[in-house]
């Protein structure tokens, strides 16, 4: 088993750097920096020339690759345009824990990702704890209860919340539970941010902001974890061994929570691991709309301005945990099932 | 032998609700099984014999499964009537099942420890280690050699012989006073059938535990059953004691069945004798006797009238309008 684990995360580490490479070269046509550089006013052509040697863009992009990689700061590179390089650079590379400074920010790109992460979990981990232990509630009574009234209406619910935009629900849900209730006088949801500036950032303040967007979220999750675990639990209770585990007398929560669900969750596992490393990129059209500071509204704003260092870092942080969650994965795998066996 | 009956059926009716229609499964069965009995159920695939079982101890899914009519009396109590809670309480501790694949019917994720010992905990009460000492000796008891340290095991790690030996371990946990055993060999090898029949038969013999057993293998049966009982369409043709029934077959199918046994005795040369046609589609209930399209003994009566069982010689009964010795009617 460690063998095994060590071997995945060997086998990992040229994935990441793949595909860092492959988004790396990617990003070089996700815009001009140096466009969006100057602010509101155009940046002047001399200014362009000063700041894209100094910046590497106008290395190629290979080179640029690699000195984002390792860094430049063994190799002179020619800032004052006279055709001789004569400073050294100053960046140390991802390699040596180095970002790169964003282009719009102006500050160390990790500590611009690193400054809304907590806003990004605090919200993505909220819904997928909501979406898992309602979609096990929901999907294991409807698996009990088959075509039982309450298993039609989630059934309905399910595609209408699966098959429904985003934008469309999180406009909605604002409409009812901020715009309607104000207008009818009850009390209303706020719409945008983490909290009110004038009260503060409080736990109260974070959590009533948090359920418009959380709903939004799991909505949409939910409808699809449900059926998933509904008609995985469904497999597992028709099997012989349930046949045997009734016929030996064990009460009823006995055979569903232990004999069933256990063998259910292998596939249920499958999809919460491909989708836990998500989490990190957070949600890019419901923290857009609920102006969320989080991860999903950074990407946004900075893919569009090519600021590669930032883009760079985020996506950067998702391959390397889409590759610990499915060694993750596996481990569960292994713990759950005991046929499951890695050498 | 005692004559106490520890469990009596009576007018047993179980349907199933398909898309195709209704299939008749059960229709209309009555049994009895004395404390201590050995009752040996046969009958083709699909002629309701595991289902019948299934339906007294309230383990048909329902639905789509649904049992029309009957009674189940076991020790005066209508297995049929009872609460579900009251029910779990007399499935695994006093009547208890063991199934057909062994490969199956153990949980994968679970170790045979875990599996032997809940029905322990929750019929007898028994604390953690109280409950392992147990199940190590109904191990050994079934002839698992190194219990203790294969109670950590999981199901996969055991042969499909010692699966079914596991199975009979965690049927046994609580001394029932009932093992239905559902055809429990046909899916191992010849020679493991073999150990597994005389597994249950000493332990029976030990435990003074009622048996039913099901089957489709006439050769199991002579060993080690007190009475037989023919099932075919969901219906009891045919029952008496085994020599009787082996001696003295009064039906036709029991007539059938027993001539397409292969016997040592009989010349290499001759052909094994096979049942023509096949068995009846269960989605249509039976207007005449449901075997009289396969019968060689067929009178005008047998398309209209579906015989009662009847008693034939003491203890004997079967349900055909003609006496199978001459083939004249009844």
């Amino acid at each position: 088993m460690t063998r095994y684990i060590i071997r995945r995360i060997l086998q990992g580490i040229p994935l990441v750097f793949l595909v860092s490479l492959v988004l790396f070269i990617m990003m070089q046509n996700m815009g001009d920096p140096l466009a969006t550089m100057g602010g509101r006013s155009v940046t002047r052509k001399e200014d362009r020339a000063r700041l894209s040697r100094q910046l590497g863009l106008d290395q190629p992009v290979l080179v640029q690759y690699f000195y984002w990689l390792v860094g430049n700061d063994f190799v002179k590179i020619d800032i004052d345009g006279d055709g001789t390089p004569e400073t050294y650079g100053t960046r140390k590379g991802v390699l040596r824990g180095d970002f790169g400074t964003s282009l719009v920010a102006r500050e160390p790109a990790m500590e611009v990702i690193l400054s809304r992460l907590p806003n990004t979990l605090i919200l993505m981990l909220t819904s997928e704890f909501v979406v898992i232990f309602g979609a096990l509630l929901i999907g294991v009574y409807s698996a009990l209860k088959q075509y039982s009234l309450l298993d039609n209406i989630v059934t309905t619910f399910s595609f209408v919340g699966y098959s429904m935009p985003i934008f469309f629900l999180a406009l909605s849900l604002m409409y009812i539970f901020a715009v309607n209730f104000k207008r009818w006088g009850l009390p209303y949801l706020p719409t945008v941010g983490m909290y009110d500036p004038q009260v503060g950032d409080t736990p109260a303040q974070v959590l009533i902001h948090m359920v418009l967007p959380v709903v939004t979220i799991a909505v949409n999750s939910f409808s699809a974890y449900s059926r998933y675990i509904r008609s995985t639990m469904l497999e597992a209770l028709g099997q012989d061994y349930i046949r045997t585990a009734r016929a030996k007398g064990l009460p009823k929560r006995e055979i569903v929570f232990i004999h069933a669900l256990k063998n259910a969750s292998l596939p249920i596992v499958t999809i919460v691991g491909l989708d836990l490393p998500f989490l990190l990129g957070g949600a890019l059209v419901t923290e857009r709309i609920f102006a969320w500071p989080g991860m999903g509204r950074l990407f946004i704003d900075h893919v569009s301005r090519g600021d590669t260092p930032v883009v760079m870092g985020i996506m950067v942080l998702i391959a390397i945990s889409v590759v610990v969650f499915q060694i993750l994965t596996d481990i569960v795998y292994a713990w759950l099932d005991p046929r499951i066996r890695y050498s | 032998m005692e004559t106490h009956k520890l469990i009596e059926v009576k007018d047993l009716e179980t349907q199933f609700h398909t898309p195709e229609g209704i299939v008749y499964a059960v229709n209309g069965i009555s049994f009895f099984v004395h404390e201590g009995e050995t009752l040996a159920v046969v009958g083709e695939s699909g002629c309701g014999k595991s289902v019948t079982m299934l339906s007294f101890l309230r383990l048909i899914p329902t639905p789509p499964g649904e049992i029309v009519s009957g009674q189940a009396l076991y020790r005066e109590k209508d297995l049929l009537r009872i609460s579900e809670d009251e029910m779990e309480h007399i499935r695994g501790k006093e009547i208890a099942m063991i199934f057909q694949d062994p490969m199956t019917s153990l949980n994968p994720v679970l170790t045979i420890g875990r599996q032997i010992t809940e029905p322990l905990h929750t019929h007898l009460g028994l604390n953690k280690a109280e409950a392992r000492d147990r199940a190590i000796k109904l191990l050994l008891d079934v002839g698992i050699p190194d219990a203790a340290r294969r109670l950590n095991d999981y199901p996969h790690q055991f042969s499909g012989g010692m699966r079914q030996r596991v199975m009979i371990a965690m049927a046994l946990a609580c001394a029932p006073s009932l093992l239905i055993a559902d055809e429990p060999t046909t899916a191992l090898d010849v020679t493991i059938q073999a150990q597994i029949i005389e597994l249950v038969a000493h332990i029976r013999q030990h435990m003074n535990m009622a048996v039913i057993w099901i089957t489709h293998d006439l050769g199991v049966v002579a060993g080690m059953a007190d009475r037989v009982m023919v099932m075919y369409a969901g219906f009891v043709v045919e029952e008496a004691h085994v020599e009787e029934l082996y001696d003295n077959p009064r039906h036709p199918y029991t007539h059938a069945l027993l001539s397409a046994l292969p016997r040592v005795d009989r010349r290499r040369d001759s052909r094994l004798k096979s049942i023509p046609g096949a068995p009846p589609n269960l989605l249509v209930k039976p207007h005449g006797c449901p075997f009289a399209p396969r019968c060689e003994h067929t009178i005008e009566r047998c398309g209209n009238e579906n015989p009662p069982l009847q008693k034939v010689a003491p203890e004997h009964f079967a349900a055909c309008w003609v006496d199978v010795r001459t083939g004249a009617p009844k």
